[in-house]
């Protein structure tokens, strides 16, 4: 596959794993945040933690929106599922996130109509199949995938479909690099930044991480060379003690992100005053709400939600792995009450969820060398 | 919010906001509109849920894979120059600590 | 909004088979979803949780999907299966073609000759004639290219509405191969892990034929009888076959995990040699899905000591259909009952068994 396998050449990776070994100052502790949930998944399908040193740490970031999505919200979405009008379109991402009373596979176990869609516009063309049920699209994803739902409201009001309105869960990323860097107690040396965030907003945007927290961030790619390289970046800035913007994604992202994305979202969306975010608590100006011109196609107008806000049971820590404060086995529920086939949170259930990518591709083997150890 | 896939465009629907795009084979109907750009057969774009998000540079793609492989090059050279046995880095800097093989 | 959070309620007690890979599961699943009939763990929970204590221990351990009975001297297999499978035509095959080969091949994995078939339909009320006639020649055809009698069987007919045009469930008998003997027990560290095609192609073509993902392809199912390619297999190196299997739901990944498990030991793929077609790979890198876990209808896997590792190779190699084999992993003694798969630059995964319905994601 073009523009991938170069990325993944195994006699590249080994030397840019030999270079960032090369660079890493033994002196030095480095903690690099991934903020996005792709850079989680891709750094373990790949297995990079193996490659580096041991004084470069990866601490997982809270960029997974489904992850961060509080389960009342979930449950709002699914309240909407109980309709008997009422088909509930959904990325396949959501279908197996827990609800108070069951995840939306559940739930359309127990008959409520809750469909899968590869892309927003799949969920309008099923309101236009479907013209005595109304179809509500459960929109998540941070800027990456907002534009697209975008477009497809924009669609939907140029061609006049009444039956479709969209249940917007879009957040935006700024906010929640911010409210990391503000975290008491959080000690981070540098970012590996957003890859296809970027692209609609641009590098931009980051300025601040450098300017006025003084990190360096560099938009990175999510093959392993592009991991790898976006590593070599971070340690050269701070070896030089530079805290800059940099983009390893340069194939992809373009410097001013992309003009035609952010008016279609500024058209359709503005922010809310003010967000739950699990983890990170309430973020103002973090979320993404329709336009009073796009009203009729805004679920939450156009029908009544429970509104109620659930907490994360007390045990669970879903919070403090979202901002890098616990690795996924420190939270007392991992693997035990805790495991992608009995989720209690998100976490365990996005692909892109530091629990679930550690569980599926990690935990197993330690835990089977673990008890290897043990009868030896 | 991050699962994006580079596809080929191989034709382009008359209303220049649709695109037929193929990866390895597969191929998927696209909504254009998000790139302002002239778009032919034969680019490259990003893909996210039935949308291109981006044209792929091809020059950038070869600028980074050349700076990949010269990373390489300094290696090597380095390993030479370690095996002449002059010992520590010239300025004092080892390879970072390694981690003990899985 | 509300101002009093409501805390979700505190989660119950953990599945008893995480901590340890071999004890019991049990099955207290208060009602049955999608996932109990997806191959991974959830149908681990019901069959072995539920389905053996009751149906009787001592035939079914270790579980396969093939039983062994020895009848005044016949050393004889059975087996059976049922298809569901939406839409019911699909490009290279549909569910008349599936109803034969699945049993077939269940037979040829379990060491035995396939000999007959007991076919039951169960029909929907207002599926066309010609739709029953076309399945029922697509049937026939794929028994007599499989060598196959068709004996017997039952037909239902149910309301409309139920049954989605039809389910076909077919029983299998055949007759123990001499040349054949297979357990996970005689699997040993340094055994060799053979896979006799591409892996995915029927599970991408169903997924892209039920026109949800909007993808085009070229792909065709694989469905196909793979006992002669098991035939050759047993001629070239038959002692040194210690198990086999073919990949259906829940694709190689969960066919090797319960390898693992039965075995206790693990096993590790080279990551690069599983051989997939491009527009499997294509569509499970737009899908975000893992062409471990997805189904085929047409190829096995199999476990051979190391010294014959070679010679299997070749002759599958040799015989028609098995141009593609590749040898693709090694049995090791630990870490126990895991399956990985290693990078050539170093890095290596784990690979688990299915959890539900491999679902495109966007993330």
């Amino acid at each position: 596959m073009r523009y991938v396998d170069e990325f993944r050449d195994p006699h590249l990776i080994r030397q840019a794993a030999a270079e960032v070994r090369r660079k890493a100052d033994p002196e030095r502790h480095y903690r690099f945040m991934e903020v996005c949930g792709g850079h989680t998944h891709s750094i373990y399908r790949f297995a990079l933690e193996e490659l580096l040193p041991e004084n470069i740490e990866l601490v997982h970031g809270p960029g997974c929106p489904v992850c961060v999505l509080p389960m009342g919200r979930t449950d709002d979405g699914l309240a909407l599922a109980g309709r008997p009008e009422v088909i509930l379109a959904a990325f396949g991402d959501v279908m197996r996130v827990p609800g108070t009373h069951g995840s939306p596979l559940e739930h359309k176990a127990r008959g409520a109509d809750v469909r899968m869609v590869y892309s927003p516009l799949d969920a309008l063309k099923l309101a236009e199949r479907e013209p005595d049920r109304h179809v509500v699209f459960f929109a998540i994803g941070f800027e990456t995938t907002a534009p697209s739902t975008a477009l497809t409201l924009i669609q939907a009001k140029a061609r006049g479909v009444e039956n479709f309105s969209v249940y917007s869960n879009h957040v935006t990323i700024i906010p929640a690099i911010r409210a990391i860097l503000d975290s008491p107690g959080m000690r981070l040396d540098a970012f590996i930044g957003p890859g296809h965030v970027s692209t609609v907003i641009g590098c931009r945007p980051y300025a601040f991480v450098a300017e006025d927290y003084g990190k360096p961030l560099v938009v990175s790619g999510f093959e392993p060379l592009d991991l790898l390289q976006s590593i070599v970046m971070l340690l050269d800035q701070l070896a030089e003690e530079r805290a800059e913007i940099e983009n390893q994604y340069g194939r992809v992202v373009p410097w001013e992100g992309n003009p035609a994305a952010l008016r279609a979202m500024a058209e359709v969306f503005e922010l809310r005053p003010y967000f739950e975010w699990r983890g990170l608590g309430f973020i103002s100006q973090s979320a993404l709400k329709l336009r009073p011109e796009y009203a009729a196609w805004d679920a939450e107008e156009r029908f009544d939600t429970p509104g109620v806000r659930v907490t994360d049971p007390k045990a669970a820590q879903c919070g403090e792995v979202l901002k890098g404060v616990l690795k996924p086995p420190q939270c007392k529920l991992f693997g035990r009450e805790c495991t992608p086939e009995r989720p209690v949170g998100a976490l365990m259930v996005s692909s892109e969820g530091a629990c679930a990518a550690y569980y599926n591709y990690v935990h197993r083997r330690s835990e089977a060398e673990a008890a290897a150890a043990a009868r030896a | 919010m991050c699962l994006a896939i580079p596809g080929q465009i191989v034709e382009i629907a008359d209303d220049r906001h649709v695109a037929k795009v193929e990866v390895s084979g597969v191929r998927r109907q696209v909504n254009v509109a998000l790139l302002d750009d002239e778009l032919a057969p034969g680019d490259w774009v990003l893909i996210h849920v039935g949308f291109a998000m981006s044209r792929i540079s091809a020059e950038q793609a070869e600028e980074q894979m050349r700076l990949l492989r010269m990373l390489g090059e300094d290696a090597e050279a380095m390993a030479e120059l370690e095996g002449y046995g002059f010992g520590e880095d010239a300025d004092g800097r080892g390879a970072g600590a390694r981690k003990a093989d899985a | 909004m509300t101002s009093e959070p409501v805390t979700a309620p505190n989660p119950g007690r953990p599945p008893a088979e995480e901590a340890d890979p071999r004890r019991r599961v049990r099955f207290r699943d208060p009602q049955i979803e999608m996932a109990h009939g997806a191959g991974g763990k959830a149908s681990r929970r019901l069959v072995e949780g539920l389905f053996v204590p009751l149906f009787g221990g001592a035939l079914l351990d270790p579980l396969g999907d093939v039983a062994h009975l020895e009848v005044d001297g016949a050393r004889l297999a059975l087996t059976a299966d049922s298809f569901v499978v939406r839409p019911l035509v699909f490009p290279g095959g549909s569910i008349g073609e599936l109803a034969v080969h699945g049993t077939v091949n269940d037979l040829a994995v379990g060491g035995a000759e396939p000999l007959a078939l007991l076919v039951t339909f169960v029909l929907e009320a207002g599926t066309p004639g010609e739709v029953v006639e076309a399945e029922a020649r697509a049937l026939a055809a794929a028994a007599e290219r499989a060598g196959v009698a068709v004996v017997g069987g039952d037909t239902k007919v149910v309301e409309h509405g139920k049954a989605e045009g039809m389910y076909v469930t077919t029983a299998g008998i055949g007759r123990l191969d001499p040349r054949l003997s297979l357990s996970p027990r005689s699997v040993r560290p340094g055994d060799r892990v053979l896979v006799s095609g591409p892996l995915g192609d029927h599970g991408i073509t169903v997924l892209l034929a039920r026109g949800d993902v909007d993808l085009e392809s070229d792909l065709e199912s694989d469905t196909r009888s793979v006992y002669p390619l098991v035939d050759r297999l047993a001629e070239a190196v038959g002692p040194a076959v210690r198990w086999m299997r073919d990949p259906t739901r829940g694709g190689a990944a969960t066919a090797l995990n319960e390898l693992a498990r039965d075995a206790g030991l693990g096993i590790v793929l080279a990551e690069e040699a599983v051989p997939v077609r491009p527009p499997v790979r294509g569509a499970c890198e737009l899908l975000g899905l893992d062409p471990l876990h997805i189904a085929c209808e047409g190829q096995f896997l199999a476990v051979v000591a190391p010294e014959a590792a070679d010679e299997a190779l070749a002759a599958l190699r040799a015989a028609p259909g098995g141009g593609e084999a590749a040898l693709v992993g090694e049995v090791r003694e630990s870490p126990r009952g895991t399956v990985l798969a290693a990078a050539s630059y170093g890095g290596s995964r784990v690979v688990d068994m299915l959890v539900g319905d491999p679902l495109p994601r966007i993330c």
